[in-house]
């Protein structure tokens, strides 16, 4: 078995090796700015941004003119939110979002809370989907944004996307989604599901880092933004900057290559993550699946194992590249908010193991894993006294801890 | 995060894992931390009644690499000791002993927490009066 093995595949990718290749050549013999209009190399620039910028309006159903590039989907969920609130603001200043975004959705609009912006964060239910009356019931005559992700970073659970899409345009309000896990996973249609704006990124796809782009809708409505960054007034005005021409390059390449691939990718890649779910909920007593496996990507499996602390765990796997919900592998010290938002508890947080699957990896990386991670959460138990008041018939719910 | 070796050393080779009886009147046991901090630790000792010596120290803890690897040293440096000589151990011989970094200090607060929950039992079950310890933490 080859190792390290990577399974954090929802953190970022490996560049598949014909992304790469079809990026090399604007390296070196074409390495002309887009934006240079009266010679050839500007002009090489131009043709391989437009063909990226139809590859990506390909993969979701959109025009390539509604394809803003951006430096990834960090900066093209704060261009989004912000970009609208700013220019919306004469029609109103009430946000709504969902407990489970990514910091990048949420960090933004706590930003325009402190300058005088409404937001609402909406509770999720315990398989990590929202309600949508409890959306509906948010909606004001002062809404201008309704921000939702497609699919989440930690659990995999895909939002009803289509009908808070249709509930928007009922209301005649915005509505924007953080694609990033979604994009190359799932099929995603900006018409089907009434999108608005679309975030993505290109190194959760396969592509390089550093590259993303914001869909923004051009026919009814015709959606508008306050740019966030001034300059040579390049992407229509609201995204200045030089083109980064192989990053473009990159992503273009890999929504060409998830959009042919996807019917057959999603099939085995929920096939090895059903080999891996299968493997360790028959070997393994108290261990739970965070999130609704219904309505779910393919590639993701995040499970609790009860009485395992994990980066405990993490630290008994480390030939294998997985992530934790605990404290203790978190900057902030803090369990994970995603988990923590499903209601499930604390020491539920702390002992969850996330895991990403990818195009890279194979039955055997699967089958390894399982079995280091049978035999690791085996041992650990054996030292937790919390797996041994359990197995006395101990409800530590009812136990009086001492926090400090 | 990179670990010490003997942080390795304590996480891959966990000295007296296990638990002692707890209905024992030799035995003390102490049970500090919550599920919901990530971190619980037990950990009981067994006085010799003719010596007052530790002559066992278990421990079984829920917690990172770092928690399992203070409370394992704490049993290793328990044993031999007398009870008022095991008091003595501080938390910041813990993080000097295993190189904790400073995000991993409370590991070792815990550890020294544990050590005198597990004498306070033992002494209650002795009918020795005991005093409100003033905390030392580092």
């Amino acid at each position: 078995m080859k190792t390290p093995i990577y399974l954090d595949n929802h953190a970022t990718t490996r560049v598949d090796p014909r992304v790469l290749q079809a990026m090399l050549p604007y390296f070196t013999e074409h390495f002309g700015n887009a934006a240079s209009r009266n010679h050839m190399f500007g002009w090489e620039a131009e043709v391989a941004v437009d063909k990226g910028r139809q590859q990506i309006a390909d993969l979701i159903g959109a025009t390539p003119k509604e394809i803003i590039f951006t430096s990834g989907a960090t900066e093209s969920n704060n261009l989004a939110i912000k970009g609208v609130a700013e220019m919306y603001a004469n029609k109103g200043n009430h946000i709504i979002t969902q407990a489970t975004e990514h910091k990048a959705v949420l960090d933004t609009c706590k930003k325009l809370e402190k300058h005088g912006a409404r937001v609402t964060y909406l509770a999720v239910k315990q398989d990590g989907l929202i309600d949508l009356d409890q959306l509906r019931e948010a909606i004001t005559d002062k809404t201008i944004l309704v921000s939702i992700m497609y699919a989440n970073n930690e659990i995999g659970v895909v939002q009803p996307i289509a009908e808070i899409g249709k509930i928007c345009k009922e209301k005649g309000i915005l509505f924007h989604t953080d694609a990033v896990q979604a994009c190359g996973k799932i099929p995603v249609n900006v018409i089907a599901d009434n999108v608005d704006l679309l975030s993505m990124s290109a190194h959760k796809m396969y592509g390089p880092k550093g590259v993303g782009a914001l869909y923004v809708r051009r026919k009814s409505p015709r959606v508008q933004l306050t740019a966030q960054i001034d300059g040579g007034g390049h992407e229509r005005g609201m995204r200045s900057g030089t083109l980064n021409v192989t990053g473009i390059v990159g992503l273009g390449e890999a929504c060409a290559l998830c959009k042919s691939e996807m019917a057959e990718e999603s099939v085995r890649l929920r096939g090895l993550r059903d080999r891996l779910k299968d493997k360790l909920v028959s070997e393994l007593d108290e261990i739970y699946i965070n999130g609704s496996m219904e309505h779910r990507l393919p590639n993701n499996l995040n499970i609790s194992f009860a009485y395992v602390e994990g980066e405990s765990l993490l630290m008994g796997i480390n030939e294998i590249a997985v992530s934790s919900g605990s404290a203790c592998t978190s900057a902030t010290l803090e369990p994970s908010y995603v988990l923590k938002a499903l209601g499930v508890g604390d020491e539920i947080a702390h002992s969850s193991i996330r895991f990403g699957i990818g195009r890279f990896n194979t039955v055997d990386d699967v089958d390894y894993v399982a079995e280091r991670l049978i035999s690791v959460v085996r041992k650990l138990r054996e030292l937790s006294p919390l797996y041994e008041m359990a197995k006395e018939g101990i409800d530590l719910s009812k136990i009086q801890w001492a926090v400090d | 995060m990179a670990y010490s070796d003997k942080v390795l050393d304590h996480y891959n080779n966990p000295r007296n894992v296990g638990s002692l009886d707890k209905a024992d009147p030799n035995v003390g046991t102490g049970m500090v931390g919550a599920p919901e901090c990530g971190d619980v630790m037990k950990l009981q000792i067994r006085v010799n009644e003719e010596t007052g010596i530790i002559d066992d120290a278990k421990f079984k803890t829920f917690g990172c690499g770092s928690a399992i690897a203070s409370s394992s040293l704490a049993t290793e440096w328990l044993k031999g000791k007398t009870v008022d000589e095991a008091l003595q151990i501080k938390n910041t011989e813990i993080v000097n002993e295993l190189s904790l970094p400073p995000v991993k200090i409370h590991c070792s607060v815990l550890a020294e927490d544990a050590i005198k929950a597990a004498i306070k039992d033992y002494k209650t079950k002795k009918g020795v009066p005991v005093p409100e310890t003033v905390s030392s933490h580092a």
